[in-house]
């Protein structure tokens, strides 16, 4: 199988909500630094792919507006999910092991859910026959999730805090992160909840924000990164959608996905997850058998800020930039879509 | 005038909005009538014996296309699987007062269905209590025409 | 409870659907409507090729580079391409047949969009010279809409190949 490595990555910072730019001019710098970071530029990009979503930028084909970032012309090879960007990931990649030709590749990612209520737009990708009709919101929807967990005796309130506390710590080491600090899990247990047992510190910021990473194959990820983070494993894999017929207090299909990238019982070093609800991160943890030891989210994870549509990719971007800077080896990344954990992609990173 | 982004950007509100008139299908169409009609819960039975509520129209296990026929009553009345309380509705919400999401399973069903339960207080809610559809005065076929769940007596 | 008599059986269901939107149009975009509520119509040019966008952008649409030359230009083009709209749909406002137009104002090397009339539609073609019909001045916000629709001057049509031929070549810079 052909090697192939994430070589950049690269942000805007998070932040509550973008009151300049539109999604082309949030993208166009975070594009250029992580081709200038290299030493390319965009006519070295034989594929560009990204993830965004209509729904967050309300009117359709939104994400052609954000080629003007990459100078489309001469014309390029190009493709794009309508949604998450760590999917564009898997299909730069997938495309990258079947043509030898596409040496490069760039993947972005990008949304303004300021604009609108996330809370609610999701709700759009819920069943529109018997459920949607409803508008049960993403964070009732995940409360039922942990109802689950706290009714099979599995976690408590306490250990989902435990979590939100242990992102927004390491979150304090992220020039980027939106929201970090130490604050004591007590008291953020006596705040109010908003869909039980859910409450804020639970949940998902509102993060406006684009992301990029540059792929490149063999010899050429090696000519211009002096460590690169090979992708050893990548897949994913999906749930029935329905709640009702599903076991909440499990996530086969990031198991599976899992199994499959070959991250289950093998030895890393960090991993991150993209869990947009504290719940979802102690599900994870148990699906991927991941040991006691293991670094979980050093950039502060999703609580630290969650640029929707790239929040999974900087997953990727955030485990690639330590294994390249030297500060980990090999390490874990994890990405979602849909209500609870429905779709997952993970992936083993590692460098040489 | 500068061509820059220093000025804070100028902003509009804007409302998309879709009518939608969605094809059910015979199974989903069935369910509905049903409802409608006769405040009459429908799953659908698989090939493993299994019954699915509210139905689907593949049988997840053989993928082989199930059709009115594998249709069967349940409940009405049933059991939360999983609840969460709401202190604050949301816009489109089934009651505008606080209530509680739920996953019901149906008397005779193996899977569960999602709807708001009317119990008051998040005090009175807890898995695996029982609770009865309370229908809507006018029914026009939907999932709808049910408008909540309530603690059955 | 209202029991139903021999009803038809429900075989469609309607599900409106509503997203509400705080939306923000960018510091592009913005430079271009807070002009021409002044009733000027602002351009950027790219450093490497030199063409003028209109709308202005932060990048160059072809070679991404940032832009920062603003360009101002007139409210008189030639039309680049025409579309005759002869079917009814919901909310429409104008009589039908009517057109809307490509147009490229002096200087400009992209095309912006905007109506015709004053004019038969069997009559607009490329290269018909035309210039923009503006609201009353105390009514300018801003939007495009502040010009209510561009209507032929009647002077000698330009050959609007020759003009993007010319266009075109600068994309090889």
């Amino acid at each position: 199988m052909r090697e192939v490595a994430i070589i950049a990555f690269g942000q805007t910072p998070n932040r509550r909500r973008e009151l300049h730019r539109n999604e082309a001019e949030m993208l166009a710098p975070v594009v250029a630094e992580v081709l200038k970071g290299v030493g390319l530029s965009r006519r070295d990009v034989d594929f560009t792919c990204s993830g965004s979503s209509d729904f967050l930028a309300g009117f359709s084909f939104s994400w052609v507006t954000a080629i003007d970032a990459l100078g489309a012309w001469p014309p390029i090879e190009e493709s794009h999910v309508e949604g998450e960007a760590a999917w564009a990931l898997y299909e730069a990649w997938v495309k990258m092991l079947c043509h030898e030709e596409i040496e490069v590749a760039l993947v972005y990612g990008f949304g303004r859910q300021s604009m609108t209520s996330p809370r609610d737009v999701v709700t759009l990708m819920n069943d529109p026959y018997l459920e949607t009709p409803l508008w049960p919101d993403a964070i009732s929807q995940a409360a039922l999730q942990a109802r689950a967990l706290l009714d099979a005796g599995l976690c408590t309130e306490r250990d989902f805090a435990d979590i939100a506390v242990r992102n927004l710590r390491h979150a304090e080491s992220n020039p980027l992160a939106q929201l970090s600090g130490r604050p004591d899990p007590d008291a953020l247990l006596e705040t109010p909840t908003i869909a039980s047992p859910l409450r804020k510190h639970d949940c998902p910021p509102i993060t406006d924000g684009a992301c990029a990473v540059l792929l490149a194959a063999g010899d050429r990820a090696r000519a211009l990164c002096k460590r690169p983070a090979w992708i050893r494993g990548l897949a994913h894999r999906i749930d029935v959608q329905a709640l009702g017929r599903r076991d909440l207090t499990r996530s086969r299909s990031a198991r599976l996905a899992a199994e499959a990238a070959g991250a289950i019982g093998t030895w890393i070093d960090i991993v991150e997850f993209h869990a947009p609800f504290t719940p979802q991160d102690w599900i994870l943890q148990r699906e991927l058998e991941i040991p006691e030891g293991t670094v979980i989210n050093p950039s502060g994870g999703i609580h630290q800020g969650n640029p929707m549509m790239g929040a999974g990719l900087v997953r990727f971007g955030e485990v690639a930039a330590r294994i390249i800077r030297g500060e980990a080896d090999r390490g874990v990344a994890h990405a979602t879509q849909g209500p609870c954990l429905q779709q997952n992609m993970v992936g083993v990173l590692e460098g040489e | 005038m500068e061509l820059n982004d220093h000025k804070e950007a100028l902003r509009g509100k804007h409302v998309l909005q879709y009518p939608y008139r969605r094809a059910t299908g015979p199974i989903l169409g069935r369910f509905f009538t049903d409802i409608r009609d006769f405040g009459r819960f429908l799953g659908v039975k698989t090939a493993t014996g299994k019954v699915l509520c509210p139905p689907v129209e593949v049988d997840p296990d053989t993928l082989e296309d199930l059709s009115v026929n594998n249709l069967v009553e349940v409940g009405p009345a049933g059991c939360v699987t999983s609840w969460t309380w709401l202190r604050e509705p949301r816009p489109g919400n089934p009651l505008e007062r606080p209530f509680a999401w739920a996953l019901i399973k149906l008397d005779g069903a193996d899977s569960a269905l999602l709807h708001a339960v009317d119990a008051g207080s998040e005090s009175v809610m807890r898995t695996g209590m029982r609770v009865v559809p309370r229908f809507c005065d006018e029914r026009s076929g939907g999932i709808r025409d049910i408008t909540c769940f309530v603690p059955q007596n | 409870m209202n029991m139903a008599e021999a009803k038809k059986p429900v075989t469609t269901i309607k599900t409106p659907v509503a997203i509400h939107y705080d939306y923000s149009i960018g510091a592009g975009a913005s430079t271009f409507m807070r002009a021409i509520r002044e009733g000027r119509i602002l351009g950027a040019r790219c450093p490497d090729t030199g063409k003028v966008y209109v709308p202005p952008r932060l990048t160059s649409v072809e070679t991404a580079s940032p832009m920062s030359e603003l360009v101002e230009l007139p409210d008189r083009g030639v039309v680049y391409t025409y579309c005759i709209v002869n079917i009814k749909f919901y909310d429409q406002v104008l009589e039908i047949p009517y057109a809307y137009a490509y147009i490229v104002l002096d200087g400009a090397d992209s095309a912006i969009m905007h109506l015709i009339q004053e004019c038969p539609v069997d009559k607009i073609r490329p290269g018909m010279r035309v210039k923009a019909v503006w609201k009353d001045p105390a009514e300018w916000t801003e939007s495009m809409e502040n010009i209510r629709y561009f209507k032929p001057t009647g002077e000698a049509d330009l050959p609007i190949e020759t003009i993007m031929n010319e266009i075109r070549k600068k994309s090889y810079a």
